[in-house]
Formats: C-alpha cells, sequence, structure tokens
C-alpha cells in the first residue's frame, strides 16, 4: 500500500496512484497517475474505504491536500490561466513520493 | 473509464442553472432521515456514499438529488437486515392506497 | 396507528415519484418499529432550517474584525467555530481559505455534494448540480462569469475539490469602503455566493 503511515509531508511532490478499485473510493478520476505537491495535512480520520463496506475505518489515514497545477491535469483542455491551480484531498495511502 | 458518480471535467455546454426550487417535504424528510440513521448508527455518510454510487448509470444520471439518497437508504438498510424490500414496497402501496 | 400527523413527507395532491414514496415508506417502517422516535425526523428538520449562511456571515465578520480570531480559523476552523457556539456535523473536519488580492478560491465537490452545511445551511441546487460538478474543475473562470464574477487575469484561481472528510468555508475579501463598521454590519455583507466563491463580499452601501 504505497507508504507508510507518517512519511509523507508537507511540501512533498507525490504521484497519486493510478488505479480504480471496484471498492468505494474518494479519489476522482482526473488527478490518478498525476503529479502534485502536498499544501496540508490533516486527519487522520476513518478510512472510507473501510466504513462504506462495514469496517471499522482502521487504520486511520492521514489526508493530503495535494495541489496540481490545472495544466498539469487537463493539458490543452484547460483554457484558461497557467498559474491556476487545483486542490483536492486525497487520503495517504493513495500517494506515492 | 469512470463511475457515474466521479464527474469532474466531464464534458458538458450545460450553464449553470441557478435557480434554487423549494424542498418538498418528502426532501426535508429523506435528509433529515439520514441525519437521524447516522445519530443512531445505522448508517453512516461513507455507505450512503456507496449506496448512492451503486446505483446503474442510468438510474443515477435520471434521479433527483434526494432520489438517490432514497435509493441508497434502502440499499443499505436491506443490506443490513434491518427493513427488507418487501416491506418496503407494502408500505409504499399503503401509501398510494391512502393518498393515490 | 395513524401516523399521518408525526410522520411527515406527505403534500396533500403532491404527485411522488416512487423513490420519494419509498423514502416516506421506509420511515414510517422504522418509526412503527420503534427503530427511530416519533418525533426525531421532524426535530432533525426543524433543526436543519435553522442553519444558514448568516452563520458563516458571523465567522467571516470576526475573522475581519479579530485578527487573533481570524489565526486561529486559519490553524484550526473546528476549535475557532466552536466559540462562536457552532458545533460541526459528525464525520468532518473544517477548513477555511482565505481570498486575496493575489489568490481567488473556489469550491466543488466532483463526487457528490460535501458542503459546509453547520455554517451554511443547505447548499444551494446548483452546488449539487452535474454542471457546476464537471465545470468548476476545468473551467471555473467561465462558470465564476455566470455568476457576475470576473477574476483578472493576474489572480491565481485556485479551485478547492472537496472529496473527503474536510468541509471548506472560503473567507472572502473584506471590502473596500468597509473600515470602522462594526461586526455585525460587516456580516451583512457576506454572501452565501462569497463564501463558496462564486462572488464576492458585498460593498458597502
Amino acid at each position: 500500500m504505497g507508504v507508510g503511515a507518517g512519511e509523507l509531508q508537507v511540501g512533498d511532490v507525490v504521484v497519486v496512484r493510478d488505479e480504480t478499485p471496484a471498492h468505494h473510493h474518494r479519489t476522482p478520476w482526473f488527478v490518478k497517475g498525476k503529479t502534485g505537491r502536498i499544501a496540508s495535512i490533516s486527519g487522520p480520520f476513518f478510512n472510507p474505504e473501510s466504513r462504506a463496506h462495514g469496517g471499522d475505518g482502521l487504520p486511520k489515514r492521514r489526508l493530503c491536500s495535494v495541489e496540481f497545477r490545472q495544466v498539469d491535469l487537463w493539458g490543452e483542455c484547460y483554457g484558461e490561466s497557467d498559474g491556476d491551480r487545483l486542490l483536492v484531498d486525497i487520503y495517504e495511502h493513495w500517494l506515492e513520493r | 473509464m469512470s463511475a457515474p458518480h466521479d464527474r469532474g471535467g466531464l464534458p458538458t455546454r450545460e450553464p449553470i442553472d441557478q435557480t434554487s426550487h423549494e424542498w418538498a417535504d418528502w426532501e426535508h424528510l429523506v435528509n433529515a432521515l439520514v441525519g437521524v440513521l447516522r445519530r443512531h448508527d445505522l448508517i453512516n455518510v461513507d455507505e450512503l456514499r456507496r449506496g448512492i454510487e451503486a446505483m446503474a448509470p442510468t438510474e443515477y444520471e435520471s434521479s433527483s438529488y434526494y432520489e438517490r439518497w432514497s435509493a441508497s437508504i434502502e440499499h443499505i438498510l436491506v443490506e443490513k437486515g434491518i427493513l427488507s424490500a418487501e416491506e418496503i414496497t407494502a408500505a409504499t402501496r399503503e401509501i398510494d392506497a391512502a393518498w393515490g | 396507528m395513524s401516523d399521518d400527523h408525526t410522520h411527515p413527507g406527505l403534500q396533500h395532491h403532491v404527485p411522488l415519484s416512487e423513490r420519494a414514496k419509498r423514502a416516506v415508506a421506509i420511515h414510517r417502517l422504522l418509526a412503527r418499529k420503534n427503530i427511530v422516535g416519533p418525533d426525531e425526523v421532524r426535530e432533525t428538520i426543524d433543526r436543519a432550517r435553522r442553519r444558514s449562511p448568516a452563520d458563516g456571515a458571523r465567522v467571516v465578520a470576526r475573522a475581519w474584525t479579530d485578527p487573533t480570531f481570524k489565526t486561529r480559523l486559519m490553524d484550526d476552523a473546528p476549535s475557532a467555530v466552536f466559540e462562536l457556539g457552532y458545533r460541526l456535523s459528525r464525520d468532518a473536519g473544517l477548513a477555511v481559505i482565505e481570498n486575496t488580492d493575489r489568490l481567488h478560491h473556489l469550491v466543488v465537490c466532483t463526487l457528490c455534494s460535501c458542503y459546509p452545511t453547520s455554517l451554511l445551511g443547505q447548499p444551494p441546487d446548483w452546488y449539487k448540480s452535474f454542471a457546476y460538478r464537471q465545470r468548476a474543475v476545468v473551467e471555473p473562470r467561465a462558470v465564476m462569469r455566470e455568476f457576475g464574477l470576473h477574476v483578472d487575469e493576474d489572480v491565481v484561481v485556485r479551485v478547492v475539490d472537496s472529496t473527503a472528510d474536510l468541509r471548506y468555508l472560503v473567507l472572502p475579501r473584506r471590502p473596500s469602503g468597509s473600515e470602522g463598521m462594526p461586526e455585525a454590519e460587516l456580516a451583512g455583507l457576506v454572501t452565501r455566493d462569497s463564501m463558496i466563491g462564486v462572488g464576492e463580499a458585498r460593498k458597502p452601501a
């Protein structure tokens, strides 16, 4: 499962795992496989991928607010300003350095 | 590629409709019922979302917001054996009989 | 037993969809089986109706006038809003993000409709619409223009996709001309849309 707890830090450049498991998860499709930077970290929160399916949500997972450049997500489909950003909250086990 | 709820960036030219409708009583009921079920630990928000995502894509697309919640509440409560689909159907037909 | 008086959900002569009727039926069954109390849903509806954007506006106005409160709000929003008497709903954290002359935030939830209901009440219909969920992340400036908000090219737009356990409240810029206004009047300038990011706070009359 990617990295161990506590390893990721604010400022780290991370890649979002490019996976689509059959179970409930909170990672939007358009950031999968993309590279961003951790802007802040909160939690830990119960893991929704467990709690959605009757599990106890443990171990809790930290939630990383990852900032992406819009042009890195959409390429030429992003027709607005080059400096624009997007922030998405992603649980730590979806991220790799 | 993606599930029907995972909508960010899907192409559309549709403008944002900024009008808001007055909630019907049943919409207030569904919204509150989820809160009550959460307080009783009978359903959590992750289960609610999973139940919504379990809807067939065509039904997800054609349902209103609280119709999706209704589908999910039923899915989860039946799955947990708290209610059966048959008794929900029977109670629904009672409503039809009483109110037309 | 007749439960029509204590169980909301049916307005005479309003046709309901099958899904709507099934939700009403589910509530009746849960009440008959004493799984939920007879008045719990009614009380929850009444509580939900008491929350409105005026609550978030009070938080913003306090942040504009009290720098130490603002620092606490940015560092630990749940504790700061608790000082003003607001208790957050279960399962969710809260983060406040500040709009400045250089950076403009816009909040969306592409996966469902996550929204800081404890401070803003129920989200408007458009926030839950497919069009907003699809477009806000990929053409935020075009979306904001539809709401009448033009963000300058040299201001960075930062969309926040609120997908998980954090709810986001935008701290809008304090409008010019509001210097010296009392906190209660300042709160009157803070619109719901300015706390989502599709608008700005009103200028004083």
